[in-house]
């Protein structure tokens, strides 16, 4: 039986599609097969973020219409096995997402992969309730910084009352925390919400903190999920991120300011 | 008033006195229209826990001579969707004469107030000042009690009774309460204790950080809750129609 997970964060621009595509790459890594599926019809990033862009001929709209198969429609990423995308449509908008369709599309997902990860759009209309209406596990991807944490906040709400598991009195869709965009020493100088204001507020359990980092964008660029970056301090941080969701024990990185000596310093071009 | 005649007062077995309550009017148009319960019922489930059991006066003031409805079944259909009417106003002899006999009282017929869009609720007491042919029944409700975070964009009313949450809640977040709201966590959303007008309710918090608190319609907002008491165990409460708010003492 295969679980589906929702990234989302009520905010837009908050690194759901990076996260999403560093994820689902990681689980792969890990030897789970794993899909990710793009629900932000009409703006699709996914296949960008993992390089698969040129390879799009059918979408995941076109298999809900019946227009193709769903074998037509995924991709199998190139790099690594047990990894295949759901690219979205550019052309249609978020009313072609029915509830029964994504039933049908993620009920017959399930029967092949070990992981389904859903890339929610922002905002909490029918992208987003589409994308977690089916949920396990929701992780909220939240920047150290107000609006970001009260949407988060928000998206929590909805998932407590509007996805299967709570219209369904099942078992609550299961959360963890993601906070994306960390910069310690903005922290430090009161610039930026420190991880424990956040938790405080959301009161779910931390998944990882991944830190800013140059690394993302030149990722995204190349289409070429971060974890794939071993060097970079975020690639790390994902990888880590995906043990503690396995249930590993690793122990937070990132969270501080690093020392700054003459060394660091002539050595921190490289993050 | 002296002192004796207040202590005679309470040898007494009742006290008359008068009293004002807001109460919401049906203004009826066209009572036999098809669409006049499919209307009511998008209005009532805009704000359910607004007009719940809301009493209301119907007012026919607006039905030509000629009207020819069946009030009874009016009125039970009115009843089913959780409007509670308590006395009609004008209309129709027929009409007049229909509505007394179901039960409604009549009211003085006056300019009526125009009713916002939101308003403070009305008081469930009002039910039995109007109408006293409607017996209330006071019984013991059990608090609410939420032990889960109520997030942002979360509304919870708590009908007739306390309201206690056992964790934090959010900005965004509403707790309605008939009762009293205690707050076992940080409270950073609003809170409204009281709103059927019960001006005895409190509010109780482990740490005060609300967007607005409020008391039987009488609130405060964010900016005017005094530094002395930000992040503070506090309670709030009204004492002669102002919002008060005293530190809890943590032994």
């Amino acid at each position: 039986m295969s679980k589906i997970i929702v990234m989302t964060s009520g905010k837009g621009g908050v690194g759901k599609t990076t996260s999403s595509a560093a994820f689902a790459t990681g689980l792969a890594l890990r030897g789970f097969k794993t899909v990710v599926i793009d629900f932000d019809v009409g703006l699709r990033n996914l296949d960008l973020v993992m390089g698969c862009e040129r390879r799009v001929v059918f979408d995941f709209i076109n298999v809900i219409n019946g227009e193709a198969k769903l074998s037509q429609a995924l991709i199998k990423d190139k790099r690594i096995d047990n990894l295949y995308i759901l690219p979205t449509s550019q052309t249609r908008d978020k009313d072609a997402l029915t509830r029964e369709g994504v039933e049908r599309v993620l009920n017959d997902l399930s029967k092949e992969f070990d992981y389904i990860l859903c890339d929610s759009p922002a905002g909490i209309e029918r992208g987003a309730l589409m994308s977690l209406y089916f949920a396990d596990h929701a992780i909220i991807v939240t920047n150290p910084e107000v609006s970001s944490v009260r949407d988060s906040d928000r998206i929590l709400g909805v998932l407590n009352s509007r996805s299967r598991r709570a219209e369904q009195g099942l078992e609550p869709v299961s959360q963890q925390l993601l906070l994306t965009r960390y910069d310690p020493e903005r922290v430090e100088k009161g610039e930026m919400l420190k991880v424990d204001d956040v938790l405080e507020i959301l009161a779910i359990p931390l998944l990882g903190v991944i830190p800013e980092s140059q690394a993302v964008l030149r990722a995204s660029n190349v289409g070429m999920p971060v974890i794939l970056d071993e060097a970079s301090n975020a690639g790390q941080a994902y990888t880590d991120a995906v043990g503690r969701f396995l249930g590993e024990e690793i122990e937070h990185r990132f969270v501080n300011p690093q020392k700054k000596g003459l060394f660091s310093r002539l050595l921190r071009r490289s993050a | 008033m002296s002192s004796a005649s207040q202590v005679a007062e309470r040898d007494v077995p009742f006290q008359l006195r008068g009293n004002s309550f807001t109460m919401m009017v049906l203004k009826v148009h066209a009572p036999a229209s098809p669409d006049f319960f499919t209307q009511l019922n998008i209005k009532v489930r805009q704000a359910p826990n607004f007009f719940r059991n809301a009493p209301v006066v119907l007012d026919f003031d607006d039905l030509p001579e000629s009207v020819v409805f069946d009030l009874g079944a009016f009125v039970a259909q009115v009843r089913a969707h959780h409007l509670l009417p308590v006395g009609f106003q004008g209309g129709p002899r027929p009409v007049q004469e229909a509505a007394l006999a179901v039960g409604l009282t009549p009211m003085p017929t006056g300019r009526v107030a125009k009713l916002e869009e939101v308003v403070k609720g009305p008081d469930p007491r009002a039910a039995s000042a109007a109408a006293p042919q409607i017996m209330v029944e006071v019984v013991h409700r059990p608090a609410m009690v939420v032990t889960e975070p109520v997030r942002s964009g979360t509304q919870i009313y708590a009908e007739k009774s306390d309201l206690i949450i056992t964790a934090s809640v959010s900005p965004g977040a509403e707790l309605l309460a008939d009762g009293n709201i205690h707050v076992y966590g940080a409270l950073r959303g609003r809170a409204l204790a009281g709103v059927s007008g019960d001006a005895t309710a409190r509010i109780f918090c482990h740490s005060l950080e609300a967007e607005v608190v409020s008391v039987a319609g009488v609130y405060r907002v964010s900016e005017d809750i005094g530094s002395d008491f930000f992040k503070k165990p506090v309670q709030v409460f009204l004492r002669d129609g102002v919002l008060r708010m005293e530190p809890l003492k943590t032994a």
